[in-house]
């Protein structure tokens, strides 16, 4: 549906580009450093990253708001930008494209009421191509009622609560019908509670129009929510790119396990290999874990696991499973839904969450128990 | 957001037909014509100027500058124009610097006249104010001199004096750095004065050692921008100071164009004299602004203090008060009102009450002369609103929002009439006109160029705020939803930037209305404007009939004023 191949923006823009090409000069600042990814029909596609990594620089030049330096951006088969060596760059300017944006900022027009607000992408079009003033009514009807925003048409747009201006601008990103959505960190501008009910109302949305969307934002828990695959970036490149347990539950990189959610991180060393079956050598004894990663024997690597994934057990299990170590707690702290205790193994400390019933006092000794499924390996930095 | 490179441009057909014909977009051509029209309004005043000043018949020459600045009266040219001129900025700081403090820091009664003073630059124009104060302070016939003379005899003060006209500029001057010196007030933070209290200074010592030092940078700024408007000041030197032959630079340039035959060249050469002191000028205080930014701890957020209560001196800052208003308000107004009902210009007296009549406002109505100049001020004051924002409102969009390459030399060319004083840009464009073959030297077109020059870089200040006050993403959101550049522009932009254009438009057209030294070197009988005609007039005696003329200028003024008060414009705030 969409394709996004090679995709680099400096920002030194395309005049120093040249200039540095010319003199060999290779100072050039990435905000999209060679991005390329899929997205298929009906998905949720997140790009997911700190500020300044490039995510909304990537769907900006999706929606034709940048300029690309090269890489080719391709929608239901049709080139929307192509800049490659040699070739004569193509690209089609925003409001050609025929896609539908939700800003950050919603950027409701503060001088129209809500139906002019939903009836404008129908209005610019060009003659010949334009609805008629019936069908526009009638379209801007159908999809206000979609968004339940039917009763408040007349209303001008202002006097709109957050809530209902996100649901406007979805509806005037809708209205035109688009190949595909793009959606810029549309809830960050909402306080925490409607945030989380907004959530489920787009994942719900999203599901019964089936329409493809690309969606921007710095949020983890609600790329996960939402999101059918996951993209996570970093000084404009994709890290890791896939569905959202796999990115939570094996993440490939220290980065990508520290900005979605926490985790513990354990030294170690490779010291055998079958196949995904690794075991590590650690501080504290070895560690028996799978692994996708293409690791060599004697590689240095870091242990990361989830504090969820972490059990503390009174009670031994050494020969039912295989990882387990004698600890003692250290502190705890009670969170509501979940109690931490952080628990002292050796030199390391390692934070365990479990359920709110399970409470340790420090200075307990316990065993800490690690699932080798729930164990991934990342490399050194 | 594309850029006007054409390859930007090409649309989903493109790949099919590489080789169909490029054609300029509308929104090319509507870029290049405002970029255009800025460049030419902007530079070629300026290139005549040093054309027609360095270049005769012969070729290059120095003539204009020998006979300029070889006259033996050149030192005290130079001499009194910096007097006049600093003279007026200081006067005009002290009183508007007392009156903010008084008005932002203290519990001083009467607030409210403070702001109607604060108007009065814009609804009395500078002529009409140095006219009535002839009328108050004249040796021959002024009100002051006549209730004064019992006490110290004849003519105990005159107004045709360097001190006569630094106190008439100076006067007017102040309303506008007392807007300054507000803003600057309002934005300090009264913490840094509160904790110098409680470190035990009194009221005195933190009014010298914080408030003083803190606002350094407005001060210093306010005192260079009033020096530069009072050099470029022309009715004040024109009218009292050309009586007793205190030349300035303006009333000499004035002066040598009208003797005959007119000096183009010397006139050209003092003109560029008074730039270079103008720039100079506005440099400083640019840098000045720039080096004041690095410690400023005066910061944008509105600030409400409590104020210092006055005490006993409260009734006496009051009664200031209450005199600064009757002296630069009620005096020349009502002067001007009692003028416009006499017959011919004497003192008050039961004898001249008895003679007033509306003879004068019906004399008006059957001066043709009178009906055309005010249609000439209107015609002017409203093509030049509706030129100045139509292109500035472009051009604002080029400079905020565009990635054009150059862009901020169209902001750069739009300000630098900001620095030409209006006479200078008058005797520019009668060298641009005189020798142009287009025929409009002589017609009214050639007010107009000199008004939309003028106040073009007003006109750009105005859509620049307005346009950095509309998020990008509504424009951009607009793009998306499949709108063209001039959609775009036209139903989301021009909507939102109207309140701002509309406040922009109304005081281009208030300042416009009453434009004079452009207009004095560059109208033509039968093109005269309002203050055209009040100038002419006093050159004539007609003072009865020129002070009702006067107040119908003055009401018309009010009204539009009250107007672009009522759309919530700070016009006063906007006065540079």
């Amino acid at each position: 549906m969409l394709r996004v191949e090679n995709l680099v923006k400096s920002f030194d823009g395309e005049r120093r580009r040249r200039r540095a090409a010319a003199t060999g000069a290779t100072d050039r600042v990435f905000a999209v450093n060679d991005v390329s990814f899929t997205v298929h029909e009906g998905d949720m596609f997140t790009l997911l990253g700190p500020s300044g990594c490039g995510k909304t620089t990537t769907l900006r030049s999706i929606a034709g708001l940048e300029r690309p330096d090269s890489g080719i951006i391709e929608v239901g088969g049709q080139a929307l930008f192509r800049s490659l060596e040699g070739q004569r760059v193509l690209s089609v300017s925003a409001n050609e494209r025929g896609l539908g944006m939700v800003f950050q900022s919603y950027a409701i027009w503060p001088h129209m009421s809500v139906f002019d607000n939903v009836a404008f992408p129908l209005q610019v079009r060009k003659r010949g191509q334009r609805p008629g003033k019936r069908e526009i009514a009638e379209r801007v009807g159908r999809v206000l009622a979609t968004m339940e925003l039917d009763a408040l048409a007349g209303r001008q747009a202002t006097k709109l609560s957050g809530g209902q201006q996100q649901r406007l601008a979805l509806a005037r990103a809708l209205v035109i019908e688009p190949p595909l959505l793009l959606l810029d960190e549309p809830l960050s501008n909402l306080d925490a509670k409607l945030r989380e009910s907004l959530r489920y109302e787009l994942k719900r949305l999203q599901r019964e129009l089936g329409i493809t969307s690309v969606y921007v934002t710095h949020d983890q828990t609600e790329a996960l929510v939402l999101s059918s695959s996951v993209a996570v970036m970093r000084d404009g490149n994709i890290i890791q790119l896939g569905k959202p347990r796999e990115i939570y539950q094996k993440p490939n990189s220290r980065f990508v396990a520290e900005f979605i959610g926490t985790s513990n991180f354990i030294p170690a060393k490779v010291e055998a290999r079958d196949g995904e079956r690794y075991s590590v050598a650690t501080a504290d004894g070895s560690l028996a874990l799978n692994s996708t990663a293409d690791l060599a024997v004697g590689t240095d690597v870091i242990v990361s696991i989830r504090p969820e994934a972490v059990d503390v057990s009174a009670v031994s299990r050494t020969g039912e499973i295989p990882n387990e170590w004698k600890g003692t707690v250290v502190t705890r702290a009670f969170l509501g839904e979940a109690v931490d205790h952080v628990v002292r193994v050796g030199e390391f400390e390692i934070r365990a969450r479990g359920n709110p019933s399970v409470s340790i006092r420090p200075g307990t000794d316990v065993f800490v128990q690690l699932d080798p499924d729930k164990l991934s390996l990342v490399p050194v930095d | 957001m594309s850029t006007a490179s054409p390859a930007v441009t090409a649309n989903r057909s493109a790949p099919l037909n590489p080789r169909r014909r490029w054609w300029p977009t509308p929104k090319l051509i509507i870029i290049i014509a405002v970029a255009g029209a800025i460049g030419y309004l902007a530079l070629v005043p300026l290139y005549y100027l040093l054309w027609g000043t360095f270049f005769d018949a012969q070729g290059f020459t120095l003539g204009g500058f020998a006979t300029a600045y070889g006259d033996p009266r050149i030192g005290s040219l130079i001499g009194n124009s910096l007097w006049f001129a600093v003279g007026s900025a200081v006067l005009s700081l002290v009183v508007g610097t007392s009156l903010a403090y008084l008005n932002v820091r203290t519990d001083v009664p009467f607030k409210a006249l403070f702001f109607a003073a604060s108007i009065i630059p814009l609804i009395i124009p500078g002529i009409l104010y140095t006219i009535a104060w002839i009328f108050l302070a004249s040796p021959d016939i002024g009100l002051i001199n006549k209730v004064l003379e019992p006490i110290f005899g004849t003519a105990a003060v005159d107004i045709f004096t360097i001190w006569g006209m630094i106190w008439v500029e100076g006067l007017h001057l102040s309303p506008i750095v007392f807007l300054l010196m507000v803003a600057a007030f309002r934005s300090m933070d009264p913490s840094l004065e509160e904790s110098a209290l409680m470190c035990g200074a009194t009221r005195m010592q933190v009014f010298r050692k914080i408030t003083v030092p803190l606002t350094r940078p407005a001060i210093v700024a306010a005192v260079l921008v009033m020096t530069v408007r009072s050099l470029e000041s022309f009715e004040v030197p024109a009218l009292l100071g050309l009586q007793n032959g205190i030349y300035v630079f303006t009333s000499r340039i004035y002066f040598v164009l009208r003797s005959y035959p007119p000096d183009l060249a010397a006139a050209g050469a003092l003109a560029l004299g008074l730039l270079v002191l103008a720039v100079v000028g506005v440099a400083i205080s640019n840098l000045v602004g720039r080096a004041g930014k690095s410690f400023q701890t005066v910061t944008g957020k509105g600030f409400r203090p409590r104020p210092m209560e006055l005490g006993k001196w409260r009734p006496v800052m009051g009664a200031a008060i209450v005199f600064y208003f009757l002296l630069t308000v009620v005096a020349p107004l009502v002067v001007l009102l009692y003028t416009s009902l006499l017959k011919f210009y004497q003192a008050p007296s039961m004898a001249a009450l008895r003679t007033m009549s509306l003879d004068n406002y019906a004399q008006l109505l059957n001066m043709s002369q009178a009906a055309t100049a005010l249609r000439n001020s209107l015609f002017l004051g409203i093509a030049t609103a509706t030129l100045v924002m139509a292109v500035m409102a472009i051009a604002a969009w080029i400079t905020v929002r565009s990635r054009i390459p150059g862009r901020q030399l169209i902001d750069q060319f739009a300000f630098v009439p900001l620095v030409i004083p209006g006479l200078v840009l008058g005797l520019a464009l009668s060298f641009v006109y005189l020798r142009s073959p287009i025929p409009i030297y002589g017609t009214i077109f050639i007010l107009l160029i000199a008004y939309v020059t003028r106040y073009m870089p007003y006109g750009m200040r105005y859509s620049v705020t307005s346009m950095q006050q509309i998020a990008t993403e509504l424009e951009e959101s607009a793009q998306v939803s499949g709108a063209s550049w001039w959609q775009t522009f036209r139903r989301v932009l021009l909507p939102l930037l109207a309140p701002g254009l509309l406040a922009g438009w109304i005081y281009i057209l208030v300042v416009s209305f009453r434009e004079l030294s452009s207009s004095i070197l560059l109208y033509s009988p039968g093109n005269e404007v309002l203050s055209i005609l009040i100038f002419e007039q006093f050159e004539n005696g007609q003072f009865t009939v020129l002070a009702a003329l006067g107040v119908v200028m003055v009401l018309t003024l009010v009204v539009l004023v009250t107007v672009a008060y009522k759309l919530g414009a700070k016009v006063g705030l906007r006065e540079n």
